[in-house]
């Protein structure tokens, strides 16, 4: 097994950190991971991507041109990222605030209704883990239970109270995913 | 147990400092690699193993208090990126002429100047040719992964007093800023008072009683003295040369053409190799791991059989002068580089792999 996935996004919507619980996860499956962001002068509001890889075999490079998957959280990202998903890929998108769906046939698209689900479920933070339940739907590489040992490993303490309402968010996430035609 | 984490590779500096058993962290905040420092504040180590992690007013303090820490036979380090090291290139030369131990970690950056935050290899005519005056040289370990970050800092140190020479962790932003899993070392305990005596009593200034005083300086009035100090250092480099070559070969053995590279471009170009490969072209990929010393011998060796060298940096080409040296006029050789803080994709590097063997 290898997955080489893109997500990207605005800065604040949890790209990284959703990038680094998927990563956190694969490692409680015994998996190989690497999590490289975007990095530069950038802000609250500026684009953000991160490439995660998960395997079994060692991971060479961390700098990708072509992913198995792409997860697309603005519209910035999909002009730009569209193309570089490998054909029979996956695109996974957020359709807030998306005017060009893509266009793309050669690839399977999805779907997730993310920023609207947030919003109903009245916490705008689990937005990334409604995402990421999505995806994992699509493409089940790690099992919930690790999942969730990787929430744990990768937030701090304080906050671990709040972890059954991203496992809750991650399972609404799975629910609500749509192919697209 | 193991213990497993996912790390950036900065983090991973600063943890494995003080599972090293460092002394004393003398740093300036830079990017790209600021998380050194500031993991270190938020583990407080001056807690758990008395530490020392202070913030020095200037890249040019740090080298200097680093110097005087060493001096007392104590295990220092300081950590910046490209320009910050640029500033301490008089520290690191005096440190060199001093024959004193140091870790120091580069996080390199696009330059020359001021330059990009971006990650870049720019710095490997300065980390392996000098960077500061006179003749020496750093020892300079070029990690391609997250956890050669973790091992590299208790290598460092230890190469650090068995030559009692300056050793050098030559990354870029890129294995900074990344996170893979990383196993950690236990705690290894910090030199008692009486270790330090013990292991670096014989040149380092750790109270004088019963013994001759030890003086810590570069400076010599005698040019004869002096140059019998050089000739001392010559033979040092010799036995670093001799004995601490470190490289990595990738499916070499059939390889007919190889690409040569060290850290993040080590691991794109092993990326670029599987996949050409995969088109049947024989590419073989070596790693130097030490940049000095550089693995001339073995890479001549491996040579014999080879029709053409790809190397591969994030530079205008600086590593592949020594690459030359080793294999001679004879093999063509060739550089591909992005600058600036740009960084080549896989596929790039393959299209400048078949360029060369097409030329």
């Amino acid at each position: 097994m290898k997955e080489e996935l893109i997500i990207a996004g605005f800065g604040g919507q949890g790209v990284l950190s959703m990038g680094k619980i998927l990563a956190y996860s694969g490692i409680m499956q015994d998996q190989e991971v690497s999590w490289m962001p975007s990095y530069g002068p950038e802000m609250r509001g500026g684009t953000a991507n991160v490439t995660v890889i998960l395997s079994d075999e060692r991971i060479s490079s961390p700098i990708l041109q072509e992913f198995d998957t792409a997860i697309i959280l603005n519209q910035q990202s999909l002009d730009k990222f569209e193309h570089s998903v490998k054909p029979g890929g996956v695109l996974l998108y957020d359709p807030n605030g998306i005017t060009h769906t893509p266009t793309r046939k050669d690839i399977s698209v999805y779907k997730i209704a993310a920023t609207e689900e947030a919003a109903k479920m009245g916490n705008a933070k689990v937005f990334n883990m409604i995402v990421l339940g999505s995806y994992l739907k699509i493409k089940p590489l790690v099992k919930l239970e690790n999942v969730v040992k990787g929430l744990q490993k990768s937030l701090p303490e304080r906050t671990h109270k709040l972890i059954p309402m991203n496992e809750q968010a991650i399972l609404r996430g799975m629910e609500i995913v749509e192919k697209c035609a | 147990m193991r213990e497993l984490r996912l790390m950036k590779g900065n983090e991973v500096i600063a943890e494995a400092a003080i599972r090293s058993g460092c002394d004393a962290y003398f740093g300036y905040p830079i990017t790209p690699q600021s998380e050194v420092m500031e993991t270190l504040m938020e583990l407080r180590p001056w807690e758990a193993t008395g530490m020392v992690v202070l913030q020095a007013e200037s890249e040019t303090a740090s080298i200097n208090m680093v110097y005087g820490g060493a001096s007392c036979g104590k295990r220092c380090m300081t950590s910046s990126s490209s320009p910050g090291i640029s500033l301490m290139a008089e520290g690191i030369s005096y440190l060199a002429g001093a024959e004193l131990p140091a870790l120091i970690v580069n996080v390199s950056r696009g330059g020359p100047g001021l330059g990009t935050i971006q990650p870049s290899q720019a710095d490997y005519f300065q980390a392996t040719k000098g960077g500061g005056h006179g003749d020496y040289h750093l020892i300079v370990l070029a990690p391609a992964a997250v956890q050669e970050m973790h091992d590299f800092v208790f290598l460092g140190f230890d190469l650090a007093f068995k030559y009692r020479n300056p050793v050098m962790i030559l990354a870029d932003g890129v294995i900074g800023q990344m996170m893979e899993k990383v196993e950690l070392a236990p705690q290894r305990p910090r030199w008692t008072d009486e270790e330090v005596v013990q292991l670096n009593g014989s040149w380092a200034v750790t109270g004088k009683k019963n013994r001759d005083r030890h003086i810590i300086t570069s400076v010599e009035l005698d040019s004869l003295k002096f140059e019998n100090f050089n000739k001392k250092l010559v033979e040092k480099y010799a036995k670093v040369r001799e004995q601490e070559v470190r490289y990595e070969e990738t499916l070499c053995d059939d390889a007919e053409y190889l690409i040569v590279a060290y850290g993040t471009s080590a691991r794109i170009g092993q990326k670029a190799m599987e996949l050409l490969r995969t088109e049947g072209i024989k590419a073989g990929l070596f790693r130097p791991i030490t940049l000095y010393p550089f693995p001339e011998k073995e890479l001549a060796a491996r040579s014999k059989q080879l029709k053409g060298i790809l190397t591969v940096e994030l530079s205008a080409g600086q590593m592949i002068e020594d690459v030359k040296l080793s294999v001679g006029h004879q093999l063509h050789v060739e550089h591909y580089g992005r600058m600036g803080g740009m960084i080549y994709t896989p596929n790039e590097i393959t299209d400048a792999f078949k360029k060369m063997i097409n030329r």
